[in-house]
């Protein structure tokens, strides 16, 4: 089976006045396609910088990252948000949702940005990922007339518009009370059950334990790396 | 960027302002009043422009005319029986005569003169002796029968053609073709009437406003015969008077003025006309206008005014323009978050810029075509106003040009005030733009 997601050596500095701030130290890491990742450790040990890398929204200072054996290491920008576009998807811990979107709109934003045509296919499978997440009644909602699990659910959906390779998410029930969570979890694990790789940021050992695989960061090292399957 | 995609751009755009409605309206206010100023301020400004233009084609852009006025140091003599003798002469009238590239030569004499028709009298008239080519200058229309001819003149017929106004106070019941009205004491046969025709204003040097409404054209060589080749005019009340053969000449020129060559030529010809009359003429008891010089000096002013309109409109889309980034601004620091959230989901740096520019864009050119309709409303309002508060006219016109300018201007402030804050979201760090609360 090919990686979907392998970084060699990695490293990343942040600078704050003049001096360097060693975050990721040398970090070796492959994860196979249809894999579910938790990534744990203390706050402040690395986990969002290292998700942010592997979602090419943040730039490694060494070290190699290849994503779907393509090396992301030194693109440019443009070509970051394509990578984004096409090949990754994000769900956050406080949803992100784009406040004047009604729900359909919101899973629809990352089509925007694809060089494709809206048209009634895309329309169609906005509403059947709507339907999918439990939303397919509240469709021209708007966030805010959404609860949290709500929310989630549709940035669950935004995140698979694309028919990602990778999603990632960074403490999807930080926000949500248990059994929502465990709603959540359950969607993601039928997701991943269904091929989808899945990359998530947890402190939460319960939350760990639907994932396959649990890495476990301190100070910018792999601590430890456990499947649970 | 395709058209769809540009339009789901502007359609996002006017719906993120219409969240702030007030706050949308007062940042394009500047522009408001900078496109509305320059449509109502343009459309007076043409207005009136046009209408002085078509006065002086009224009188003749190609003509150049010549009249007899008093001398200034006539008074300075103090005699109160003193009979001034002075201007046109009928021999300047043929050297005039003998010159190359005149479409026609229109002589005439006019004076106040009492029209009677049996107990009728209208004192204000003005009787107007002339030859039949004053019909053709003046673009003269009767409402029945003819003109003075060539033959008419040649035979001194005691013929005459009457202002409608006359016909109608000295006529209101009966049909005035073919009856008589004395001039003079002579008799004349009425043998036309004419249309209305407007009056035309002052235009600076001695031509004063000119009224037709009570006119009485008859044949100058008609004139000339019963009463001599000078006119003597008793000043009522006292002694003096003065003596004249000719009150005006009017020479069209075989010109145009659509063209700088045939301009030159009518003010050739405007000087060599004067260095003609001035060769007999020792006093200063005639003088020369020329429509055409006020045409320029309409066109001149109209520039000026046209420059300064486009000041004025510059400093205040200039305002606008502020108006625009600053609330483009607040609104990308606003919406950072979004920014941040648009860019993990995929959006490039241009993407983000076309977000904003076209937000911007939309902004300024609703607020553009709102300036448009106000200035519109003005100006259609205005003149309505100004008839019924002021009893005054107000003549406007509506340029196509002007709107179309306004609203690229519009269009152009939005891109130019529009780019930097645009620019400013598209360098946002999609990290930092995610963790802004
Ligand atoms: N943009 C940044 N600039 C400077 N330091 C940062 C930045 N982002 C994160 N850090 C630092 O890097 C370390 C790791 O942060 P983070 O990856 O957010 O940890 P975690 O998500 O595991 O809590 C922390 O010490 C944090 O202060
Ligand atoms: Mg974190």
């Amino acid at each position: 089976m090919s990686y979907i997601v392998r970084i060699v050596d990695l490293h990343k500095y942040y600078y704050l006045g003049g001096e360097a701030l060693h975050v990721l130290k040398g970090l070796n890491l492959e994860i196979f396609e249809g894999d579910f990742v938790a990534l744990m450790g203390p706050s402040g040990s690395g986990k969002s910088t290292l998700l942010n890398i592997l979602g090419c929204l943040d730039r490694l200072s060494d070290g190699k990252y290849e994503l779907s054996e393509v090396d992301v290491s030194h693109m440019a920008d443009d070509e970051l948000s394509e990578v984004r576009s096409r090949y990754l998807g994000f769900i956050f811990q406080s949803y992100n949702l784009l406040p004047q979107y009604t729900v359909v709109e919101n899973i629809e934003v990352p089509l925007l940005y694809q060089n494709i045509k809206l048209n009634e296919i895309t329309k169609q499978r906005c509403l059947a990922l709507a339907d999918m997440v439990g939303l397919g009644s509240r469709l021209d909602h708007r966030p805010f007339q959404l609860s949290g699990g709500q929310q989630q659910r549709v940035a669950i959906a935004r995140a698979l518009v694309n028919d990602p390779h990778v999603i990632l998410a960074d403490e999807p029930t930080g926000n949500l009370d248990t059994k929502t969570s465990v709603e959540i979890m359950t969607m993601l694990r039928k997701l991943n059950q269904a091929g989808k790789t899945i990359i998530m940021v947890t402190h939460e050992n319960d939350i760990a334990e639907w994932a396959r695989r649990v890495i476990r960061l301190r100070d910018g090292v792999i601590e430890s790396d456990i499947r649970n399957d | 960027m395709n058209f769809a995609k540009l339009q789901r751009s502007a359609l996002l755009a006017i719906r993120s302002l219409w969240l702030h409605k007030l706050r949308a309206f007062l940042s394009v206010l500047g522009i408001i009043i900078g496109t509305g100023a320059v449509i109502a301020l343009m459309a007076f400004g043409e207005g009136n422009m046009k209408e002085a233009l078509d006065d002086i084609k009224r009188q003749g852009a190609t003509n150049v005319v010549v009249r007899s006025i008093k001398p200034s140091d006539d008074s300075s003599t103090g005699s109160r029986s003193f009979v001034a003798s002075y201007g046109l002469t009928f021999e300047d009238l043929s050297r005039l005569q003998n010159l190359d590239g005149i479409l026609s030569i229109v002589p005439m004499r006019i004076f106040p003169q009492e029209i009677r028709r049996f107990e009728r009298l209208v004192s204000a008239g003005r009787l107007v002796a002339t030859v039949p080519e004053y019909a053709i200058v003046n673009k003269l229309e009767l409402s029945t029968g003819r003109f003075i001819t060539e033959k008419d003149n040649r035979e001194m017929n005691n013929v005459c053609v009457i202002a409608t106004n006359l016909a109608n106070r000295l006529f209101p019941l009966d049909n005035p073709m073919g009856q008589t009205v004395v001039i003079k004491n002579n008799h004349y046969k009425i043998i036309g009437v004419m249309k209305d025709r407007m009056a035309t204003s002052a235009s600076g040097g001695s031509q004063a406003e000119e009224v037709f409404d009570n006119d009485v054209y008859i044949p100058l060589d008609t004139y000339r015969e019963l009463y001599g080749a000078t006119i003597f005019l008793r000043q009522s009340g006292s002694r003096s008077g003065e003596r004249m053969q000719l009150s005006q000449i009017t020479l069209t020129i075989d010109s145009e003025v659509d063209t700088r060559a045939g301009r030159e030529k009518v003010k050739a010809m405007g000087d060599l006309i004067r260095s003609i009359i001035q060769q007999r003429h020792y006093k200063t008891d005639w003088a020369m206008t020329i429509p055409l010089d006020r045409l320029e000096e309409l066109e001149r002013s109209q520039d000026r005014y046209t420059v300064l309109l486009a000041m004025v409109a510059s400093i205040s889309l200039l305002v606008g323009g502020i108006g625009i980034m600053n609330i483009m601004l607040a609104t990308v620091t606003e919406r950072t978050r979004e920014i941040g959230i648009r860019r993990a989901l995929g959006a490039k740096r241009r993407d983000i810029i076309t977000q904003f520019l076209v937000e911007a864009v939309v902004q300024t050119t609703v607020g553009g075509m709102i300036g448009v309709f106000c200035g519109l409303s003005i100006v259609l309002i205005a003149p309505i106003a100004m008839q019924k508060f002021f009893n005054q006219h107000l003549p406007t016109l509506i340029n196509s040009f002007w709107i179309i300018v306004s609203l690229s201007v519009s269009i152009l402030v939005g891109v130019i005030f529009g780019l930097y804050p645009a620019i400013k979201a598209a360098k946002l760090d999609p990290i930092e733009a995610l963790r802004h609360e």
